[in-house]
């Protein structure tokens, strides 16, 4: 047997390892091959593909809000602005970890801990690259206490954005609402691509009834961004060619408001809760429209916290109630010129019928008793006196006579029991009652039935019959116009932000009231007769007219407190009062404005309204309105 | 048989004048201007994917100076004394690996380099030549193809710096390190039943090894797999080198335009990703050609190792020459999506220093044992 022992044979090595060598090289080759095979997949096969990866991953499309159109009154004071504003923003796909980052914000106090799960919800309403605004208007103190933690929240910054400013804060804010964050509600009603980069959207009021005049056309701007998100200005030595689509202004609104009529309304009104509306009868034009107590509006733009809202919710006063569109209140004796007129058209009464007041009225066959509101007894009257002198015996047994269907009839066109069609949204249509509308609103058949003694307290604007202040304000233009109505607007024209062509809104005409002259003159001498001699505004309105005037007051009572206001000792008797109405036109002869006050518990329409809608008339007429 | 030194008065009649200084430098010129082409190349993306920084340009080129003074000066060593060097080479490695070990052991941490003041120097970059050379050695003095037992001390000398590096933890080096050794053992000619047989035992062995990697190293491989499973994590080192290379088309982007690289989408885009830049940049055209030229270095590598003679020349050489090429292959690979990322820089274009330096040096080597060969006169 052979030793093992092998001894090294340089030649067969060198064959071999010859042969190693080509069978590597080919290796070596076939996967040269397969790498280059893989290139052209990627390169050639794939490329498409991968070009819209590498488009998709550098350029960003990022929106270019418009700016908000501003509202201006009627003489071109604005009442709202854009002004610049920091606010910190905060892209979702950019931020490592969102609870955290929002906890740490509430931290360093830049968030409320109140707001942390509504912040949550809004930033994931939103597409994850979207930049979300997580807090408005920072003052200079939070901007630099963000810069110092910058470091610390990737995916957070500041930015410099046009927030809505109101320079004249609580002034006519019912009538031009206010701008607040777009809520999930809000965008279940807007096209989310079109407002894509709007933050605030019309809340109320001018606001939300024009808010697509008002909000222009977003436009957007293709941004190179890197890796982490940035914004970068180019792509190595290469700048690319990004598009830009400018944005379109939004359109400016002129009101028909005359912002020394609102301010003189406002301040008449003072700390009461209470409405004033003026509309010019010409065209329906809102000349004022007040709403007490209002809010600052600015503090929704930038940011409402839950505690603020919460105590706007929770004010016994209601804030951010408004008053004028969609409070409903019995009108009181400012429906008698209307139930007068109605006895003049149906022929049940004449001018001159003179009726004896003794303070009580009793319906025939009855001996429920009807008293005499205030002034105990009137004595013998006729038409024009017992408005002026507001005797509700007389307006009683002329209800009576009428019955609630023809009285009803007649007030629907003068506005009552539907909207006014006010150019801004929510408004209540009050309540006009007839026979017809009992049978439908009560479900026990007994009390279904209309008895006579309603339609009797109808006639003073008692009972059912429930109205707005903007709908007492229109009724009384109807009047101060004899039967012409137009549709009452806040906004009455729209200016083109880019070229400053106004379009002016043409006035829409409404249902007129069919009577003659005479009557209509018959019962606007009555309302004269209110503001004179023994009239019941006479020592208030009436003192030292320089100009005629032609109103009623009213009074209104109250039944109870309201349902969503809480029970507080000290209050109830002041809130148990009655309300008290005034309306009015002037010049009485060729009317440039009519008014409807409403001061809630304000006691006699004579003293607590009428001395308002004396500043408002004068404010428009004397001190020189246009 | 007569053996000669190269004889000057030989070549002088068909030899150029530079050629003959490339021959008194012992430098293959082929080879060297093979080699300057890539580096140049290099330099030229380097700027590009640096982010126009004319100072990583500027350190990237000054390491490649560094690494052909290396190469120079190895390429004039004598072969004999290479040979006599392997065992002092691979103990001194395996010692300073050793140190490493044990220092990031102390460190609680990744610990691949020693801090030699001026600069960061990785030991076991050292044993990526050391650890062929070594095998080279062993097997210099013994029968090819190598008996069982000169295998398994073969297998020995090739597994302990393996381990070391796989420990520190450094997977992608010590894989590179136990490629070049085991080149060796095949060139040396290893049975094809044995070859058979160890890829068996390598494969249960792989199925085993697997629950003994990090958790980092398991994602790696697993979302190699399927990188689409977590493109903002794992998978989006090759998702996004794949979008560069395949946007890039067959012209690509331009020089410095590539948006993956220059809006920094593509990470590690000077490093370990510079090739997906070459792609987006350099199109098709450009990846080819750099293929083209890496495989024009390796196949007059591999031709100037079919040159040598000696045992220890021609296993080392090969040994160089492929290992090389599987540098780029496992580099291109990965970043091109067919293999997992591991790590490996893109011989003589990635910045990095150590592995620049490494690299020329196995050619200077390479040059040395070949152009130190005896001619065989006819």
């Amino acid at each position: 047997m052979a030793a093992n022992v092998r001894i090294k044979d340089h030649w067969q090595e060198q064959r071999m390892f010859g042969r190693r060598c080509l069978v590597a090289g080919g290796i070596v080759a076939a996967l040269s091959i397969l790498l280059l095979g893989r290139l052209v997949t990627l390169q050639v096969v794939r490329h498409d593909y991968y070009t819209d990866l590498s488009q998709g991953n550098r350029v960003r499309i990022e929106p270019l809000p418009a700016p908000r159109g501003l509202i201006l009154d009627r003489n071109g004071t604005v009442v709202a602005e854009n002004r610049p504003a920091y606010q910190l923003e905060l892209v979702r796909e950019e931020v490592p970890d969102l609870p955290g980052t929002l906890h740490r914000l509430v931290d360093i106090g830049l968030l409320s801990a109140d707001d942390l799960d509504d912040t949550q919800k809004l930033v994931k309403s939103h597409r994850s690259f979207d930049s979300v605004p997580i807090r408005l208007r920072l003052d200079d103190e939070e901007i630099a206490t963000f810069a110092v933690h910058r470091f610390e929240f990737p995916g957070v910054d500041i930015r410099t954005r046009l927030a809505r400013s109101y320079p004249f804060g609580e002034l006519a804010v019912h009538a031009l609402g206010y701008v607040g964050a777009i809520s999930e509600q809000d965008l279940g009603r807007i096209d989310r691509a079109a407002y894509s980069g709007t933050t605030l959207i019309g809340k109320l009021g001018v606001e939300s009834a024009f808010e697509k005049e008002l909000h222009g056309q977003n436009g957007s701007r293709e941004i190179l961004v890197n890796a982490q998100g940035r914004s970068v200005q180019r792509q190595g030595a290469f700048v690319p060619n990004l598009r830009t689509v400018t944005p379109v202004a939004g359109e400016d609104l002129i009101l028909a408001l005359d912002l020394g009529v609102q301010k003189v309304a406002e301040d008449a009104l003072g700390a009461r809760r209470g409405a004033v509306v003026a509309i010019d009868p010409d065209n329906g034009d809102v000349l004022a429209f007040v709403s007490r107590p209002g809010f600052d509006p600015n503090t929704f733009g930038r940011g409402i916290t839950r505690t603020e809202y919460r105590a706007l919710l929770d004010n016994i006063d209601r804030p951010l109630f408004n008053r004028a569109l969609r409070g409903t209140y019995p009108s009181g004796s400012t429906i008698k010129p209307a139930i007068a007129l109605a006895g003049l058209v149906y022929d049940v009464v004449q001018p001159a019928d003179h009726r004896f007041c003794a303070g009580v009225y009793r319906l025939p066959g009855s001996s429920r008793m009807f008293r005499e509101g205030r002034s105990g007894r009137h004595g013998s009257v006729d038409l024009v006196d017992a408005i002026a002198r507001s005797c509700d015996v007389y307006f009683y047994d002329l209800a009576n006579r009428l019955g609630v269907d023809r009285i009803a009839e007649f007030l629907a066109p003068l506005g009552f029991g539907h909207v006014t069609g006010i150019d801004i949204e929510g408004e209540k249509p009050g309540l006009l009652p007839s026979r017809e509308w009992k049978r439908k609103a009560f479900a026990r058949p007994q009390d279904q039935v209309w008895f006579p003694g309603e339609t009797v307290n109808f006639g003073i604007g008692q009972g059912y019959f429930l109205v707005t202040p903007l709908q007492l304000a229109h009724y009384t233009s109807i009047l101060a116009n004899r039967g012409t109505s137009y549709k009452p607007r806040l906004v009455n024209a729209i200016r083109d932000a880019v070229t400053g062509a106004v379009t002016r809104i043409a006035p829409v005409k409404g249902a007129s009231v069919a009577a003659t002259p005479a009557q209509w003159q018959t019962v606007v001498e009555g309302m004269e007769g209110a503001l004179r001699g023994r009239g019941t505004a006479a020592a208030t309105a009436g003192r030292n007219m320089t100009y005629t005037i032609a109103g009623k007051t009213g009074t209104a009572q109250v039944f109870s407190v309201g349902q969503n206001e809480k029970y507080v000792e000290k209050d109830v008797a002041e809130r148990l009062r009655d309300h008290s109405w005034f309306i009015a036109f002037a010049p009485a002869e060729k009317p440039r404005i009519a008014v409807a006050v409403l001061v809630e518990n304000g006691g006699f329409g004579s003293t607590g309204a009428a001395p308002i809608a004396r500043k408002v008339m004068d404010a428009w007429l004397v001190k020189g309105g246009a | 048989m007569t053996y000669g030194s190269l004889d000057a008065s030989y070549t002088r009649r068909t030899l150029t004048r530079s050629a003959r200084m490339l021959a008194s430098l012992k430098v293959d010129g082929p080879l060297l201007v093979g080699l300057a082409l890539i580096a140049v190349f290099g330099l030229i993306v380097m700027y590009s994917a640096s982010g126009r920084d004319i100072g990583a340009v500027l350190k990237s080129a000054t390491r490649i100076g560094i690494g052909a003074i290396v190469m120079l000066a190895f390429a004039r060593v004598k072969p004999g004394f290479l040979r006599r060097a392997a065992p002092v080479l691979y103990l001194a490695g395996i010692a300073l690996l050793v140190v490493v070990d044990v220092v990031g052991y102390i460190g609680k941490g990744a610990q691949r380099w020693l801090d030699l003041g001026f600069m960061r120097f990785q030991p076991s970059e050292i044993m990526k030549i050391a650890v062929p050379m070594m095998c080279a050695w062993y097997l210099h003095e013994r029968p090819l193809p190598p008996s069982p037992a000169h295998l398994l001390v073969s297998a020995a000398l090739i597994f302990v710096p393996v381990a070391l590096t796989v420990a520190q933890p450094d997977l992608g080096t010590g894989m590179l390190i136990a490629i070049a050794g085991v080149l060796v053992i095949l060139l040396a000619g290893l049975q094809l039943r044995i070859i058979l047989a160890l890829a068996g035992i390598a494969a249960v062995g792989a199925w085993f090894g697997w629950s003994f990697l990090h958790d980092y190293q398991q994602k790696r491989v697993l979302m190699f797999l399927d990188p689409q499973t977590d493109p903002l994590g794992a998978g989006y080192h090759i998702i996004q080198s794949q979008i560069a290379i395949g946007s890039g088309g067959i012209f690509g982007k331009g020089w410095m335009n590539g948006s993956q690289a220059q809006l920094e989408f593509l990470p590690e885009r000077s490093t370990d990703f510079i090739f997906a830049v070459i792609g987006e940049e350099f199109g098709l055209v450009g990846a080819a050609l750099l293929l083209l030229l890496y495989t024009f270095v390796v196949g007059r590598a591999m031709y100037l190792a079919m040159q040598t003679q000696e045992t220890f020349a021609r296993l080392l050489a090969g040994s160089i020459a492929i290992t090389f090429f599987v540098y780029v292959f496992i580099n291109a690979g990965m970043v091109s999506g067919l293999l997992p990322v591991v790590g490996v820089p893109l011989p003589l274009v990635s910045y990095g220093g150590t592995s620049m330096v490494t690299v020329l040096a196995g050619f200077g080597i390479l040059m040395s044992l070949y152009s130190h060969r005896k001619l065989i006169r006819s």
